[in-house]
């Protein structure tokens, strides 16, 4: 009977493994099969073209430049936020209330925030359906990925480096930046490396603040699309499977990279001897 | 006064304030994620509540109407809700058993090469952007239903079911593994030693102990399911009927949103504001449900 018993529960646990592989392994590889015959030198450097055909070159500049605004306005933020919560702040209130408001953002669907940045950044603030809109929107949302990856790395920076940086008689402020965080910088890098697979992954906060012209991007005021949101359109609007694959297999070479640095700095980061 | 005890005296002067503006400067950055909750919170709070409070339309109507015609000023979302929970509760009965049992496989008896090469393929997958599910499911799950159940349209309740359950599997087993693992060896030598065997002491000891965390994992992917949208409008087929079957076509709240906010205005847009207040208040339950259950598990 236990043996019975046993014996269901491991086929069961072998079974699931199985199916959850299965799944995984058919999405990927059924993208891949869908679109490697579109890839090629001209579909990823390609200009866009209407009529099908064209590259898509534009959506490539939008993403990075979606990266990279929100990352030069949220990085900052972000570890200065996490300096006051570990290195400064006496833990109370006014810490919970940030911790909370913290929390409660990552745990906001994305659809939420689209609302807002299409009331606020692109309404309220006269910004207009634009890459800085979306930008401003994707920052709050990786905002608490930067601090919270920020503060876990601050606090495995040992004590006796601030004590011994402050013992030789240097300011709180020249400890921080010659000393503790320099220490902390592999984990803030893999903080940010998170982030921008979050942004590349994102795509209705974009589709309601920066709209969706398939064009390249005059400046960033203009409205433009992201690699995520062009997959979507040319699913939604001609159920072109197969060129959404083609932008699925460039999204995902994009998060495999990601995910493969943020392991080997987080390897070098255990390497590194505290 | 010699001269350089002066010139040191205004260094330091110097240096203080330096040392004040800047703990002043990162308290403020602090605070932004506050204010920024604040805000986003008031205006998707404020936008959406002033049908009712400015234009006298009724809460109760806007909760239990079927019926959805901007053009006729007629804005029930009685049809979304119920599509959102029949959704997101028909991909936790899917995804949680079989993610909760990838994990343990994963964490407890796979073979260690095994688990090595799995691991970090889940982990790429949490990473995929939700559309490349919704691209999956439109071209693979959607003509499969389409041909197996014989129906007209292959969009419907059960697809989206489907897509969310595996898009849900990846956030539970990585989450849920992690947690599985953090248990303290002794306690699977403890059942051992007593006599308990393998599966046994997994299910009487180690799950019970991770259960704080596994509740983790089961949240995150609720709020992933409940919350997504591209993937959803997709294959959900986005009709405004109250689902009665698992293959009508369907309407989520996130879907709705994003579908019509591209063209909205006045009146319409503010009700789309109202829909995001009663999804805003499903995660807000959710959370909360949640965080009860787990404190309690914790004691």
């Amino acid at each position: 009977m236990r043996k019975q018993k046993d014996k269901l529960y491991r086929t069961l646990l072998w079974g699931s493994a199985f199916l959850t592989v299965a799944i995984l392994v058919m999405i990927v590889g059924y993208i891949f099969f869908k679109g490697y015959r579109l890839i090629s030198f001209d579909f990823i450097f390609g200009d866009y073209s209407p009529a099908g055909g064209g590259g898509i070159w534009p959506m490539i500049i939008t993403t990075i430049y979606t990266i990279v605004i929100s990352l030069l306005i949220a990085t900052p933020i972000g570890i200065c936020a996490a300096v006051y919560m570990q290195e400064y702040a006496k833990q109370g209130r006014l810490v919970n209330l940030i911790r909370f408001a913290t929390e409660s953002l990552t745990g906001i669907p994305s659809i939420i925030y689209g609302l807002f940045g299409a009331v606020f950044f692109v309404t309220t603030l006269k910004l207009g359906m634009s890459i800085i809109a979306a930008s401003l929107t994707l920052t709050i949302i990786v905002l608490p990925v930067i601090i919270r990856t920020t503060e876990e790395s601050l606090k495995t920076v040992p004590h006796s480096y601030r004590e011994g940086s402050l013992a030789l008689g240097t300011t709180k402020l020249q400890t921080l930046y010659k000393v503790i965080l320099p220490s902390a910088m592999p984990g803030i890098l893999s903080g940010i490396i998170l982030s921008i697979g979050r942004i590349v992954g994102e795509s209705a906060a974009i589709f309601l603040t920066a709209g969706t012209v398939a064009a390249m991007p005059s400046s960033i005021f203009s409205s433009a699309r992201t690699l995520t949101v062009h997959s979507f359109l040319v699913t939604q609007e001609s159920g072109d499977i197969e060129l959404a694959s083609a932008v699925g297999i460039v999204l995902i070479v994009i998060i495999l990279v990601l995910n493969l640095s943020a392991t080997f700095i987080s390897k070098k980061l255990n390497k590194a001897d505290f | 006064m010699p001269r350089q005890t002066v010139e040191i005296k205004k260094s330091n002067k110097r240096k203080y304030m330096l040392e004040k503006l800047s703990s002043r400067l990162f308290q403020f950055c602090a605070l932004l994620s506050v204010i920024s909750l604040l805000l986003i919170v008031g205006f998707v709070f404020y936008k959406g509540s002033l049908p009712f409070l400015v234009d006298g339309y009724s809460f109760f109507d806007f909760l239990f109407g079927v019926d959805w015609v901007p053009s006729e000023e007629k804005f029930g979302i009685l049809p979304m809700i119920v599509a959102s929970i029949y959704a997101t509760i028909g991909a936790l009965v899917i995804g949680v058993p079989i993610g909760l049992f990838t994990a343990i496989f994963l964490a407890e008896i796979a073979p260690k090469r095994a688990a090595k090469l799995i691991s970090p393929a889940v982990q790429l997958l949490a990473g995929i952007p939700s559309v490349l599910y919704g691209v999956f499911g439109l071209a693979l799950i959607v003509p499969f239903l389409q041909n197996q159940l014989n129906l007209v349209k292959g969009q419907s309740l059960i697809a989206v079911i489907l897509v969310l359950a595996i898009m849900m599997l990846p956030t539970i087993v990585t989450v849920a593994e992690t947690a599985i693992r953090a248990v303290p060896k002794t306690y699977r030598e403890g059942s051992l030693a007593l006599g308990a065997s393998e599966i046994e002491t997994i299910f009487k000891v180690v799950v019970p102990s991770a259960k704080s965390g596994i509740m983790a994992a089961i949240v995150l992917g609720l709020g992933r399911a409940i919350g997504e949208t591209m993937a959803v409008i997709l294959v959900a087929g986005n009709s405004l009927i109250l689902p009665t079957s698992l293959t009508d076509s369907v309407r989520p709240l996130t879907t709705n949103i994003a579908l019509e906010m591209g063209y909205a205005f006045g009146t319409h847009q503010e009700m789309l504001f109202a829909t995001g207040i009663v999804l805003f208040s499903f995660i807000l339950i959710l959370n909360f449900v949640l965080a009860k259950i787990s404190a309690k598990g914790g004691k």
